[in-house]
């Protein structure tokens, strides 16, 4: 078996003999014999490394990595080059704690105070932390900053359901309510329906652009009436279609979050993603988790350093508004060097995904039995209805490599195109479906 | 060092371009301002991520002794796995069949982690151990409303205990009640028993406790919560101390969280990401998260569910690491990493005792505390200070002034994987900095001064923020 203890024997019996015990057993007497296990673990007994890897080796294969896919949905297939994982997995930045000694830490600072930076570009807004869970929880928490006295907080229109599923949960828990306003017939949020539901009771309200039916929200009108009426914003953003779209801060939003797994993080089944929250300075002490700040040393030096800390759980315990510890650095210092490495071309993976996504949009509802269900300007997801039953579809696009839209119901798919597949793959696609709608 | 953004040469530089895309541009209606993003080379990326990473401490750089942490060696065949196409480049609505190596993945370590800790079903949702706190938390308060026992609304948390367990209590609703500590660090049974009550939802533990002792009343304590009527939450910041040796659940209690970046060998990846799955008994396993992996799960779990804590599954590229670092190891091999982790910190202490006070003199678990108060009241030197010209020695500095019942408390944990020159190196530079205590003072108060920078002014950083690059 492989293992990652360095002892020899006569290491072990001489630190014993410091100690002044005889055996290693002798150091667990304080756990009583009713709860001391006599029996090993029921787990098998440990094998070499060479074993393990073969091991895990055969269980990634019997995953399929598809080539072309066409899904989001909260979770995005982009280019991830190769230089990326080549600097963020260095061992110093991977092995390394939370920065909270600045003398040996200000790489990790400073690339959480670029991340920061980036994020604010992002947004237009002032302030970012150095990241949260995911995207679902980011939302989750923009409610324990919304909310004080009044604990009701709005979802208008079609918002991620995941996020919204969460968002729920983190409000049972904390005793907020949640109130739903559906989006209208055209896939967006009701204006009408969301000012009537805003009475003097509500703290906030979420909305969410492009939403998840990839259309793009009139968020400035959001932000106006949010603004007369003196209740919080909360933005959700996607970061690639922020390279393109007038940004949060100037569409009124106090406070903006997003899933930052787009920014080359991999899909990776699910996780770890990246909880992007970023705030309007008014809000900057309700803002949860840490931050990083520019300072000096005592030699006169820039230096960075965690601050703003008497907000956070260690400090102020049961009255933080928030628990986080953990964050997902290291996913933020990926979106970071992912920024640093596109530089200026990000704008064209947002430019590529939008007109693919429009490309892939056109040739699939000319053909026959397909429409576009909502006809309101979109970013790279979009929704299309069919004749076909798209479980079938989708079993042989699947076939020929295809990961096809998501299925919202049995004629319903949610699709999404990133910058990543060739438009000969995208012609492919629509052959092959063209194919499966001829034969029905 | 500059910021890549001061590194920019605009109108200039690109490190990656994207192919053409040969087909029309599509217009939006409205765009934003062209958005500032840097103009570098490629290797202008390299080498500034290149120079960061070598002014960051890893514990591949050195030892990382920092209590209730668990910096053990992040073994690179975890990595090698997790960077295996076949777990990355996977969509996680894809169906079923084109996941079978996922599912088997996170079985496997549901199981294994369930028989660790002596639960009946685990969720691998949550993504770190606060966040872990927060699900559990909300376990019990399911549990209580669905046996319509509508008054439990405080939960019990000691006064050792880290931030983070009040905080999530408070975020799932509940009034906590501080439970003072005996003399030995840790619960004071009298005390908990006035404590108890019919409001009583639960008490949040770690055992061993946060002085790094196992408290020998443990299966009392579980009793005398469990008569009031409340369950009992393990957090699993110290259980590298006990793999083999004795389970959560046969301590008594009722609903675990782990911290695998802790003692499943995950990265802590500068400070996340984690991952911190919640298991718990028979009893609770409705109230768990949708999506409950596992080979043995009780019939109605996740049936009442408390929902969802997270988008997807979970933080599964951290869960695969553990998964191989448990294969790897294997029963005897988790048994094996507890015992050398507890000899370890008793090997360490042996070394220190005689010259720096220790908080509680006995046999230590996993890690031990240091309290500089004498020290300090003498010398004029801070446990800040001693961390502080421990890295003049390369070493990280232990976990400072927590717990909070320790004055000046320097909490020790140096894990399995470190050998016993390592220790003796630690125990050489302890020793040394004991000897300037009384003859020089002031190059401690004045240290580090081998590192990149200083100590730095948190005043300055917190009364005139500047949190990001302005141009």
């Amino acid at each position: 078996m492989a293992k990652y203890t360095p002892h020899t024997s006569e290491d072990v019996r001489d630190m014993l003999q410091r100690v002044g015990v005889e055996s290693v057993k002798d150091l667990f007497n304080d756990v009583d014999k009713s709860i001391r296990r006599t029996e090993p673990l029921n787990i098998p007994e440990g094998v070499s490394q060479f074993e393990a890897y073969n091991k895990f080796k055969s269980m990634a294969k019997k995953n399929v990595v598809i080539d072309t896919i066409l899904r989001g949905a909260g979770s995005y297939d982009h280019f991830i080059p190769p230089t990326l994982p080549a600097l963020v997995n260095r061992s110093e930045f991977l092995t390394a704690y939370t920065p909270y000694q600045p003398e040996i830490s200000q790489g990790i600072l400073q690339s959480i105070f670029e991340y920061q930076s980036y994020m604010c570009m992002l947004t237009g807004m002032d302030i970012s932390n150095a990241s949260v869970y995911d995207g679902a929880t980011a939302c989750a928490e923009a409610m324990h900053m919304c909310c004080d006295k009044k604990r009701k907080m709005i979802i208008a229109g079609a918002v991620n359901p995941q996020y919204t599923a969460v968002i729920e949960t983190y409000a049972t828990a904390g005793d907020f309510e949640i109130v739903c306003v559906p989006e209208g017939s055209n896939g967006k949020i009701d204006l009408c329906a969301l000012e009537n539901a805003i009475d003097d009771t509500v703290a906030g309200v979420y909305a969410q652009s492009p939403n998840y039916f990839g259309l793009i929200e009139d968020m400035k009108a959001v932000g106006a009436l949010t603004s007369e009426r003196k209740v919080k914003f909360v933005y959700i953003f996607n970061p690639v279609a922020a390279a393109l779209l007038p940004t949060a801060a100037a569409d009124g939003a106090d406070i903006a979050v997003g899933e930052g797994q787009p920014l080359g993080i991999s899909m990776g089944f699910g996780g770890p993603y990246l909880g992007i929250m970023t705030c309007k300075t008014a809000m900057q002490r309700r803002m949860p988790g840490r931050i990083v700040g520019e300072t000096v040393d005592n030699r006169g030096n820039k230096a960075y350093v965690l601050t703003l800390q008497a907000r956070e759980q260690h400090i102020r315990r049961e009255k933080a508004l928030s628990s986080i510890c953990s964050n997902e650095a290291h996913c933020a210092l990926t979106a970071t060097v992912y920024l640093s490495l596109m530089g200026k071309e990000f704008i064209n993976v947002a430019k590529q995904s939008v007109s693919k996504a429009h490309y892939f949009m056109e040739r699939l509802t000319a053909i026959d039995g397909f429409t576009l269900k909502y006809k309101g300007e979109f970013f790279h997801e979009f929704v299309t209805e069919c004749k076909l039953n798209v479980a079938k579809l989708n079993k042989r696009l699947l076939k020929e490599g295809c990961l096809g839209g998501l299925e919202l119901d049995e004629r319903t798919l949610l699709w999404c195109v990133t910058e990543k597949p060739s438009i000969e793959q995208l012609d492919t696609v629509i052959k092959v479906i063209k194919e499966v709608a001829s034969c029905n | 060092m500059q910021l890549i953004f001061e590194k920019s040469v605009v109108n200039g530089r690109r490190a990656l371009t994207l192919p053409e895309m040969n087909i029309a541009e599509y217009k939006l209606p409205e765009y934003r301002e062209e958005i500032d993003l840097p103009e570098v080379a490629e290797i202008d990326v390299v080498r500034h991520y290149t120079g960061l990473s070598k002014l960051a401490h890893g514990v591949d750089d050195g030892f990382y002794p920092l209590g209730s942490c668990t910096m053990k060696y992040n073994p690179k065949l975890n990595e090698a796995v997790a960077a295996f196409e076949g777990f990355t480049a996977i969509h996680p609505t894809q169906p079923k069949e084109t996941v079978r190596g996922w599912t088997d993945a996170l079985n496997m370590l549901s199981d294994y982690l369930c028989e660790i800790t002596g639960m009946d079903a685990i969720t691998l949702q949550p993504a770190a151990g606060a966040h872990g706190e927060f699900t559990g938390m909300q376990l019990i308060k399911a549990y209580h409303k669905y046996n319509k026992d509508f008054g439990r609304k405080q939960i019990l948390v000691p006064d050792s205990a880290h931030g983070t367990n009040p905080a999530s209590a408070n975020m799932c609703g509940f009034e906590i009640v501080t439970v003072p500590s005996n003399s030995e660090g840790g619960v004071d049974i009298e005390a908990l028993k006035t404590l108890v009550c019919e409001k009583t939802a639960g008490l949040m533990l770690t055992n061993p406790n946060t002085v790094g002792l196992f408290d020998r009343n443990i299966t009392e304590i579980c009793e005398i919560v469990h008569k009031a009527g409340g369950l009992m939450y393990y957090d699993g910041a110290n259980l590298n101390a006990v793999m083999g040796i004795c389970r959560p659940g046969d301590m008594g209690f009722d609903v675990v969280h782990l911290n695998l970046h802790k003692t499943f060998s995950a990265p802590h990846g500068g400070g996340g990401p984690g991952c911190g799955p919640v298991g718990c008994k028979k009893a609770l396993c409705k109230f768990l998260p949708l999506g409950v992996y596992g080979s043995k799960l009780p019939k109605d779990t996740a049936s009442k569910s408390i929902g969802k804590v997270k988008s997807f599954g979970g933080n599964f590229l951290v869960a695969l690491r553990s998964a191989v670092y448990i294969v790897t190891l294997g029963a005897d091999g988790l048994l094996d990493a507890s015992e050398l982790a507890v000899l370890n910190a008793n090997y360490l202490l042996a070394l220190l005792k005689d010259k720096y006070p220790v908080a509680y003199d006995r046999i230590c678990m996993h890690e031990f505390v240091l309290t500089a108060e004498n020290i300090k009241h003498e010398t004029g030197v801070s446990a800040l200070d001693i961390s502080k010209a421990l890295l003049d020695f390369g070493i990280h500095p232990p976990t400072m002034y927590f717990p909070l019942i320790v004055h000046e408390a320097l909490m020790f944990e140096p894990t399995e994987t470190e050998s016993k020159e390592t220790l003796e190196y630690a125990a050489d530079a302890m020793l040394k900095i004991y000897d300037k205590l009384y003859t020089n003072p002031q190059e401690l108060h004045d240290a580090p001064i081998s590192t990149a920078i200083g100590r730095v002014d948190e005043v300055q950083a917190a009364r005139h923020p500047v949190l990001k690059y302005n141009k």
